[in-house]
C-alpha cells in the first residue's frame, strides 16, 4: 500500500518535472516576437482560412461547373455566367440591386446627416432619444422587416387605414403588390434600418469638430447652411466616406430584408442578386449557377473595398 | 449670436426630431400592439371604422401563449442565445490575440495580414453561403449549433481584431515594459497587464459582436434544417407561416420576444455599443 503510494508520488514528480521543462521551453519560445505573433494569430487566421478563403476558392470552382445537389457535375467553363447575363430575371435583379443600393444610400446619408445634426444639440432626454434611435439597427432585421410587412399588408395595412381615415387617399395604396411600389418600400425599410448607423457614426464625427470654428464662421456672417457646407461637411468627409463604403457593401449584398418583405415578388420584380442566387442555388439546388450569380457581386464589392484601402493608405501617409 | 427665436426652434428642431422619433419607433410600437391584440380586432380591414385603431381595448396573451405552446419558440431563443454567446466568446479571444499581435509585435508580413483581415471583414455572407453549406456538411456540422458557432466568427473576428488593435495602440507601451522588467513574460504581460486595461474596448467589441450574431440570418437559414435547431429569426420566418397563412399575432409576438434579449443587452451597454459601432468604421 505504502510502497504503491511512494511509487505514485515518484511517478507524479517525474511527470511534473518533464512538464516543467516543456512549459519553460514554451515560455522561452513565446519570448520571441515572431513565434508569439504566429501563435496569437493562428486561431483567428485558421477560422478565416477555413470558412472564408477556402469557400471563396470553392465558389470560384463551383461557378465553373454544373454541380447541383446530389450531382458533382463537370467543368462547363463560363456557361453559368453567360446564362446569367442572358437571364431576364437576373438582369432585373442586378438593376434592382443597383437601384436599391443607390437610393437607400442617398436617403440614409441625407437623413442620417440631418438626424446627427439634430442629435448634436443639447436637449432634454438626449441620451434616451439617442439610444432609442439606434433600435432599428439593433433589432434583428428579419423581425423588424416582418413588422413592416404587416404594416404594408394589402388588406389590413395600418398605413392605408390612417391615410384613408385622414382623408388623404380614397383607394388603398398597393405597397407590396405592385413591383414599382414594392421596390420603393424596400428602399424605405432599408433606409429606416440603416439611417441610425449613419446618424450615430456621423454624430461621433460631429462631436470632434470644435465649436470655435462655427463661432468664428458665424462672426464672419456665415448662415447655418453656409456653416454646414463650408465647415462641417469638409471636416466630416473622411468619416462620411467610410460609413458610405460600409453601407454600400451591406446594401449591395442585402438578403434578409427582401427575403422577408417581398420574397423577390411580385413576379420577381424585387429580387436582389443575393435573393435570386439563393433561389437558384438553394431553393432549386443548382449550386453552380447560384455560386456564379453571387459572384456577380464581387467586382462591385471589390471596387468599393479598393477605394476604401487606397483611402486608408492616403490617410496613413498624411 | 447663435441664439434662436422660439418658433425657429420649433420648426428646425422639435418638429423634425418628433418626425424622426415617430418614423423610427412606430414599427416597434405596432409590433407590440399587434402581439397583444385579439384576432377579431387584428383582422379589421383598412376601410372599416375601428373603435381603437392604434390601440387595443381587449389586450390578450393568446398569441404569446400560442407561440410558446404550438411552436419551438423557447428552443429557438435558447439556441440563438447559446450561439451568440459562444461565437462572441470565440471571436473575442481570437480578436484579442490577433489584435495584440498586430498592434504590438514586429514580424514580417504584419501589414499584409492586417490588410487581409480587414478585407475579410468586408466579405458579405451572401457571397459564400453556397459553398460554405457544403463545407459545413462535409465537416459533419450541418444542423448542429457548431455550424453557426464556427462560421459567425468569420464576420466577427475581423471586426474584433480591428477594433481591439486600435484600442491596444492607445495603451502606453511603458505599461508592458514595466511588467517585463519585473520579470513577466510577453504573454504574461499581455494577459495580466494589457487585457485588463483594455476591458472597455473588449466589452464594446463583445456587445457589438453579440448583436451581430443575434441578427444573422442567411447562414442560419441555409445550415439549419430541423425545427429544434433553428435560431429565432429563422424559426419565425419558416415555422410561423403555415402554407400561405400568416399568423400575424404570433408572428409579432415572436418578433417582439425575439428582440427583447438583444434590446436588453444593448440598453445596459449603450455607451459601449456606440463605441464599438463608431470604432468599427474607423479602421
Amino acid at each position: 500500500m505504502g510502497g504503491g503510494r511512494a511509487a505514485q508520488d515518484l511517478h507524479l514528480s517525474a511527470r511534473s518535472s518533464t512538464e516543467g521543462a516543456r512549459v519553460s521551453r514554451l515560455t522561452r519560445l513565446l519570448e520571441s516576437e515572431k513565434a508569439l505573433a504566429a501563435a496569437l494569430l493562428a486561431p483567428g487566421v485558421a477560422i478565416l482560412v477555413v470558412f472564408i478563403a477556402y469557400p471563396f476558392v470553392m465558389a470560384l470552382w463551383y461557378s465553373l461547373t454544373s454541380i447541383r445537389v446530389g450531382d458533382a457535375g463537370h467543368f462547363v467553363g463560363l456557361d453559368n455566367f453567360a446564362k446569367a447575363v442572358d437571364d431576364t430575371i437576373f438582369q432585373q435583379a442586378f438593376k434592382n440591386t443597383v437601384f436599391y443600393t443607390f437610393w437607400a444610400t442617398i436617403f440614409k446619408l441625407s437623413l442620417g446627416m440631418w438626424l446627427a445634426l439634430l442629435l448634436n444639440r443639447h436637449f432634454r432626454f438626449k441620451r434616451v432619444v439617442r439610444a432609442s434611435m439606434l433600435l432599428p439597427f439593433i433589432i434583428p432585421t428579419v423581425l423588424s422587416a416582418f413588422a413592416w410587412r404587416w404594416m404594408f399588408d394589402p388588406t389590413f395595412s395600418v398605413m392605408n387605414w390612417m391615410l384613408y381615415h385622414g382623408g388623404m387617399i380614397t383607394d388603398r395604396l398597393p405597397f407590396l403588390s405592385s413591383g414599382d411600389w414594392a421596390m420603393w418600400c424596400a428602399v424605405l425599410v432599408n433606409t429606416w434600418r440603416g439611417m441610425p448607423f449613419f446618424a450615430i457614426t456621423l454624430l461621433a464625427g460631429l462631436q470632434t469638430i470644435s465649436p470655435d470654428l462655427h463661432e468664428a464662421a458665424a462672426l464672419d456672417g456665415a448662415g447655418a447652411w453656409h456653416r454646414f457646407w463650408h465647415v462641417t461637411w469638409p471636416l466630416l468627409l473622411p468619416v462620411t466616406l467610410v460609413v458610405v463604403v460600409f453601407s454600400v457593401i451591406q446594401t449591395f449584398s442585402d438578403f434578409q430584408l427582401i427575403y422577408v418583405l417581398t420574397g423577390g415578388g411580385p413576379a420577381n420584380s424585387t429580387h436582389l442578386i443575393a435573393t435570386y442566387a439563393y433561389q437558384i442555388g438553394v431553393a432549386s439546388g443548382l449550386l453552380g449557377e447560384g455560386a456564379a450569380l453571387s459572384l456577380f457581386m464581387f467586382p462591385v464589392l471589390f471596387a468599393v473595398v479598393w477605394v476604401q484601402l487606397r483611402y486608408l493608405k492616403r490617410m496613413e501617409a498624411a | 449670436m447663435l441664439i434662436e427665436r422660439k418658433w425657429k426652434k420649433w420648426l428646425y428642431f422639435y418638429l423634425p426630431m418628433a418626425a424622426f422619433i415617430v418614423f423610427t419607433l412606430f414599427p416597434f410600437y405596432w409590433m407590440a400592439v399587434t402581439a397583444f391584440r385579439p384576432d377579431a380586432e387584428l383582422y379589421a380591414t383598412w376601410r372599416q371604422p375601428n373603435a381603437a385603431p392604434l390601440w387595443t381595448l381587449h389586450p390578450t396573451f393568446e398569441h404569446v401563449i400560442g407561440l410558446m405552446k404550438t411552436t419551438a419558440f423557447p428552443t429557438w431563443m435558447w439556441n440563438t442565445m447559446a450561439i451568440a454567446i459562444v461565437s462572441t466568446a470565440i471571436s473575442l479571444v481570437c480578436g484579442m490575440f490577433a489584435g495584440y499581435a498586430l498592434a504590438r509585435l514586429k514580424f514580417r508580413g504584419s501589414e499584409f495580414l492586417g490588410t487581409a483581415i480587414f478585407i475579410t471583414y468586408l466579405v458579405p455572407q451572401t457571397l459564400l453561403f453556397i459553398p460554405l453549406a457544403d463545407i459545413v456538411r462535409d465537416l459533419r456540422l450541418g444542423n448542429t449549433p457548431w455550424a453557426l458557432m464556427l462560421t459567425y466568427p468569420t464576420f466577427l473576428i475581423p471586426f474584433c481584431t480591428w477594433l481591439l488593435m486600435g484600442y491596444f495602440k492607445t495603451i502606453p507601451k511603458e505599461l508592458e515594459e514595466c511588467a517585463r522588467i519585473d520579470g513577466a513574460t510577453r504573454f504574461g504581460a499581455m494577459v495580466r497587464i494589457i487585457f485588463p486595461v483594455a476591458i472597455p474596448g473588449i466589452l464594446s467589441a463583445g456587445i457589438f459582436a453579440f448583436t451581430l450574431s443575434w441578427n444573422e440570418f442567411i447562414y442560419a437559414l441555409v445550415f439549419m434544417a430541423s425545427a429544434d435547431t433553428k435560431t429565432v429569426p429563422v424559426g419565425v420566418v419558416s415555422e410561423l407561416i403555415r402554407g400561405d397563412i400568416f399568423f400575424w399575432g404570433q408572428l409579432m409576438a415572436g418578433a417582439l420576444l425575439g428582440s427583447v434579449p438583444v434590446a436588453l443587452v444593448y440598453s445596459f451597454f449603450v455607451e459601449y455599443y456606440v463605441t464599438g459601432l463608431t470604432g468599427s468604421v474607423k479602421g
